[in-house]
């Protein structure tokens, strides 16, 4: 075959799986409505080319119990960390998890789990590290499809391995270290953690282990904004309306505020900073994901202990 | 390192476990959360002759039962949309339940270890199964004193 008609069959594939976007009215008043899908819209689109539905859970077992046909599952403990150091995976490591998974580069790739999506919003920030170009939340997530009596299946996938290329993780953009939110004291930030997290009466969430903080409370000018705050009671992001009296009016954000969101290890922060940025349109958004487990053992660092910022 | 050795009901647990590759664990962990057996009637209508066990990542409750004899009985109450903790409460059922109560209180605190479970699952669960464990050991103990 000449090399023009090999060409042209690639940039004829490339169309073909280039999925549409979901046209519900109610992601049309968010900042990034593309970055969001409904569960009909899954329904509709699950055995399209050029798809793949991945379930991110707490519970690691939630997708063994049944998901949806064809998702594959994405291990927040297992499979996005850095089994040694504190950290994400590398670039050759996230490609490597993306080839396993059966994801290509110019795959749309729809995330949901369970929690309101708390973890597969911590999975989509992420795989947005490294600037997966084509990313979607599924609104309700795991809570919603199933209310709805839509099809699980204990079956899991087999996708063909992919070639998805090594892309270097950039931290600079929708993350931060520490050093950095020390030098954004002043700015706006917001704790996502539980009221009681956030006061230093609790070392941990309710209910939950503690998980290793050697001080309690919040950094020094953090609004508290628990992060489920943000989801409706069917586990659906809120209304922008609605969204807006909670961070623009009680957390007093400007439009153009460089905002930095923190909890315990940066994963309920996620899901507010998907709020933020991508239904909201806050510019600049970081997650602290070092968060309280770094900042409450941190030496010397500041910490305020009451209920206000 | 050296561990104390595990009741045989448990051991077996363990060997299975360990006889397992680890990517077919998470099944194994599953399997023994569906093997739970239901909340008979006097505790699923009182609730409240049940403890919370708040360090589990779910609503977790347990009862414990010791007859005359001295031979010990598990209860617990684990949602569906928890199977992890499930898992970690059928492993527990199926290892302690019926032995005497001297067994149950002989079993390491650090038995979850023992399963091979730390690269899956996240440390803060593994400790929710052993304080599963150390509540069962406690309410054993105040029953005895």
């Amino acid at each position: 075959m000449p090399e023009h008609a090999v060409l042209a069959r690639r940039v004829e594939v490339r169309q073909a799986v280039a999925l549409p976007f979901d046209p519900e009215v109610k992601f049309a008043e968010y900042a990034h409505p593309h970055m969001l899908v409904t569960t009909e819209w899954v329904a509709a689109h699950l055995d399209d080319p050029g798809l793949v539905v991945a379930e991110s859970d707490e519970d690691v077992l939630l997708y063994e119990t049944g998901h949806v046909p064809g998702a594959v599952k994405l291990d927040w403990h297992t499979e996005l960390n850095d089994p040694v150091t504190r950290d994400y995976v590398d670039g050759a490591g996230f490609a490597r998890l993306m080839s396993q998974k059966g994801i290509a580069r110019d795959t749309t790739l729809v995330l949901y789990g369970d929690k309101n999506n708390w973890w597969a919003a911590y999975a989509l920030w992420v795989c947005s590290l490294f600037g997966h170009p084509d990313l979607r939340l599924m609104d309700g997530g795991r809570a919603k499809w199933l209310a709805e009596g839509r099809p699980v299946t204990n079956e899991a996938p087999s996708r063909p391995p992919t070639d998805y290329p090594v892309i270097d993780r950039d931290d600079t953009q929708i993350r931060a270290f520490k050093d950095q939110v020390l030098a954004h004291l002043g700015q706006p930030l917001i704790d996502v953690r539980s009221p009681g997290e956030y006061t230093g009466e609790l070392l941990h969430m309710p209910d939950y282990p503690q998980e290793g903080a050697l001080r309690g409370g919040h950094i020094p000018g953090a609004r508290s904004v628990p992060w489920s705050r943000a989801a409706a009671a069917d586990a659906t992001f809120r209304p922008r309306a609605e969204l807006e009296a909670i961070y623009a009016g009680e957390a007093e954000l400007r439009p153009d505020d460089d905002v930095v969101v923190y909890c315990r290890i940066g994963e309920r922060s996620s899901h507010t900073w998907f709020v933020l940025h991508h239904l909201l349109g806050y510019p600049r958004v970081r997650n602290y994901d070092g968060s309280w487990t770094e900042w409450g053992n941190s030496v010397g660092v500041p910490i305020t202990r009451r209920e206000s910022p | 390192m050296t561990t104390t050795a595990l009741h045989p009901q448990l051991q077996e647990i363990a060997d299975e476990f360990a006889a397992v590759p680890e990517s077919e664990r998470l099944q194994l962990l599953l399997e023994f959360g569906q093997e739970l057996p239901p909340l008979p009637a006097r505790y699923a209508e009182q609730h409240d002759l049940l403890e919370p066990v708040p360090e589990c990542q779910t609503p977790l409750f347990l009862a414990v039962e010791i007859s005359p004899n001295e031979t010990v009985h598990l209860f617990f109450d684990v949602p569906a949309e928890a199977p992890t903790t499930r898992g970690f409460a059928g492993i527990l059922h199926a290892g302690l339940d019926g032995l005497n109560a001297d067994e149950v209180l002989a079993t390491p605190g650090e038995f979850s270890s023992q399963l091979g479970l730390q690269d899956l699952v996240s440390p803060l669960r593994l400790r929710g199964m052993a304080a599963m464990l150390g509540r069962v050991k406690r309410q054993i103990r105040e029953r005895r004193s």
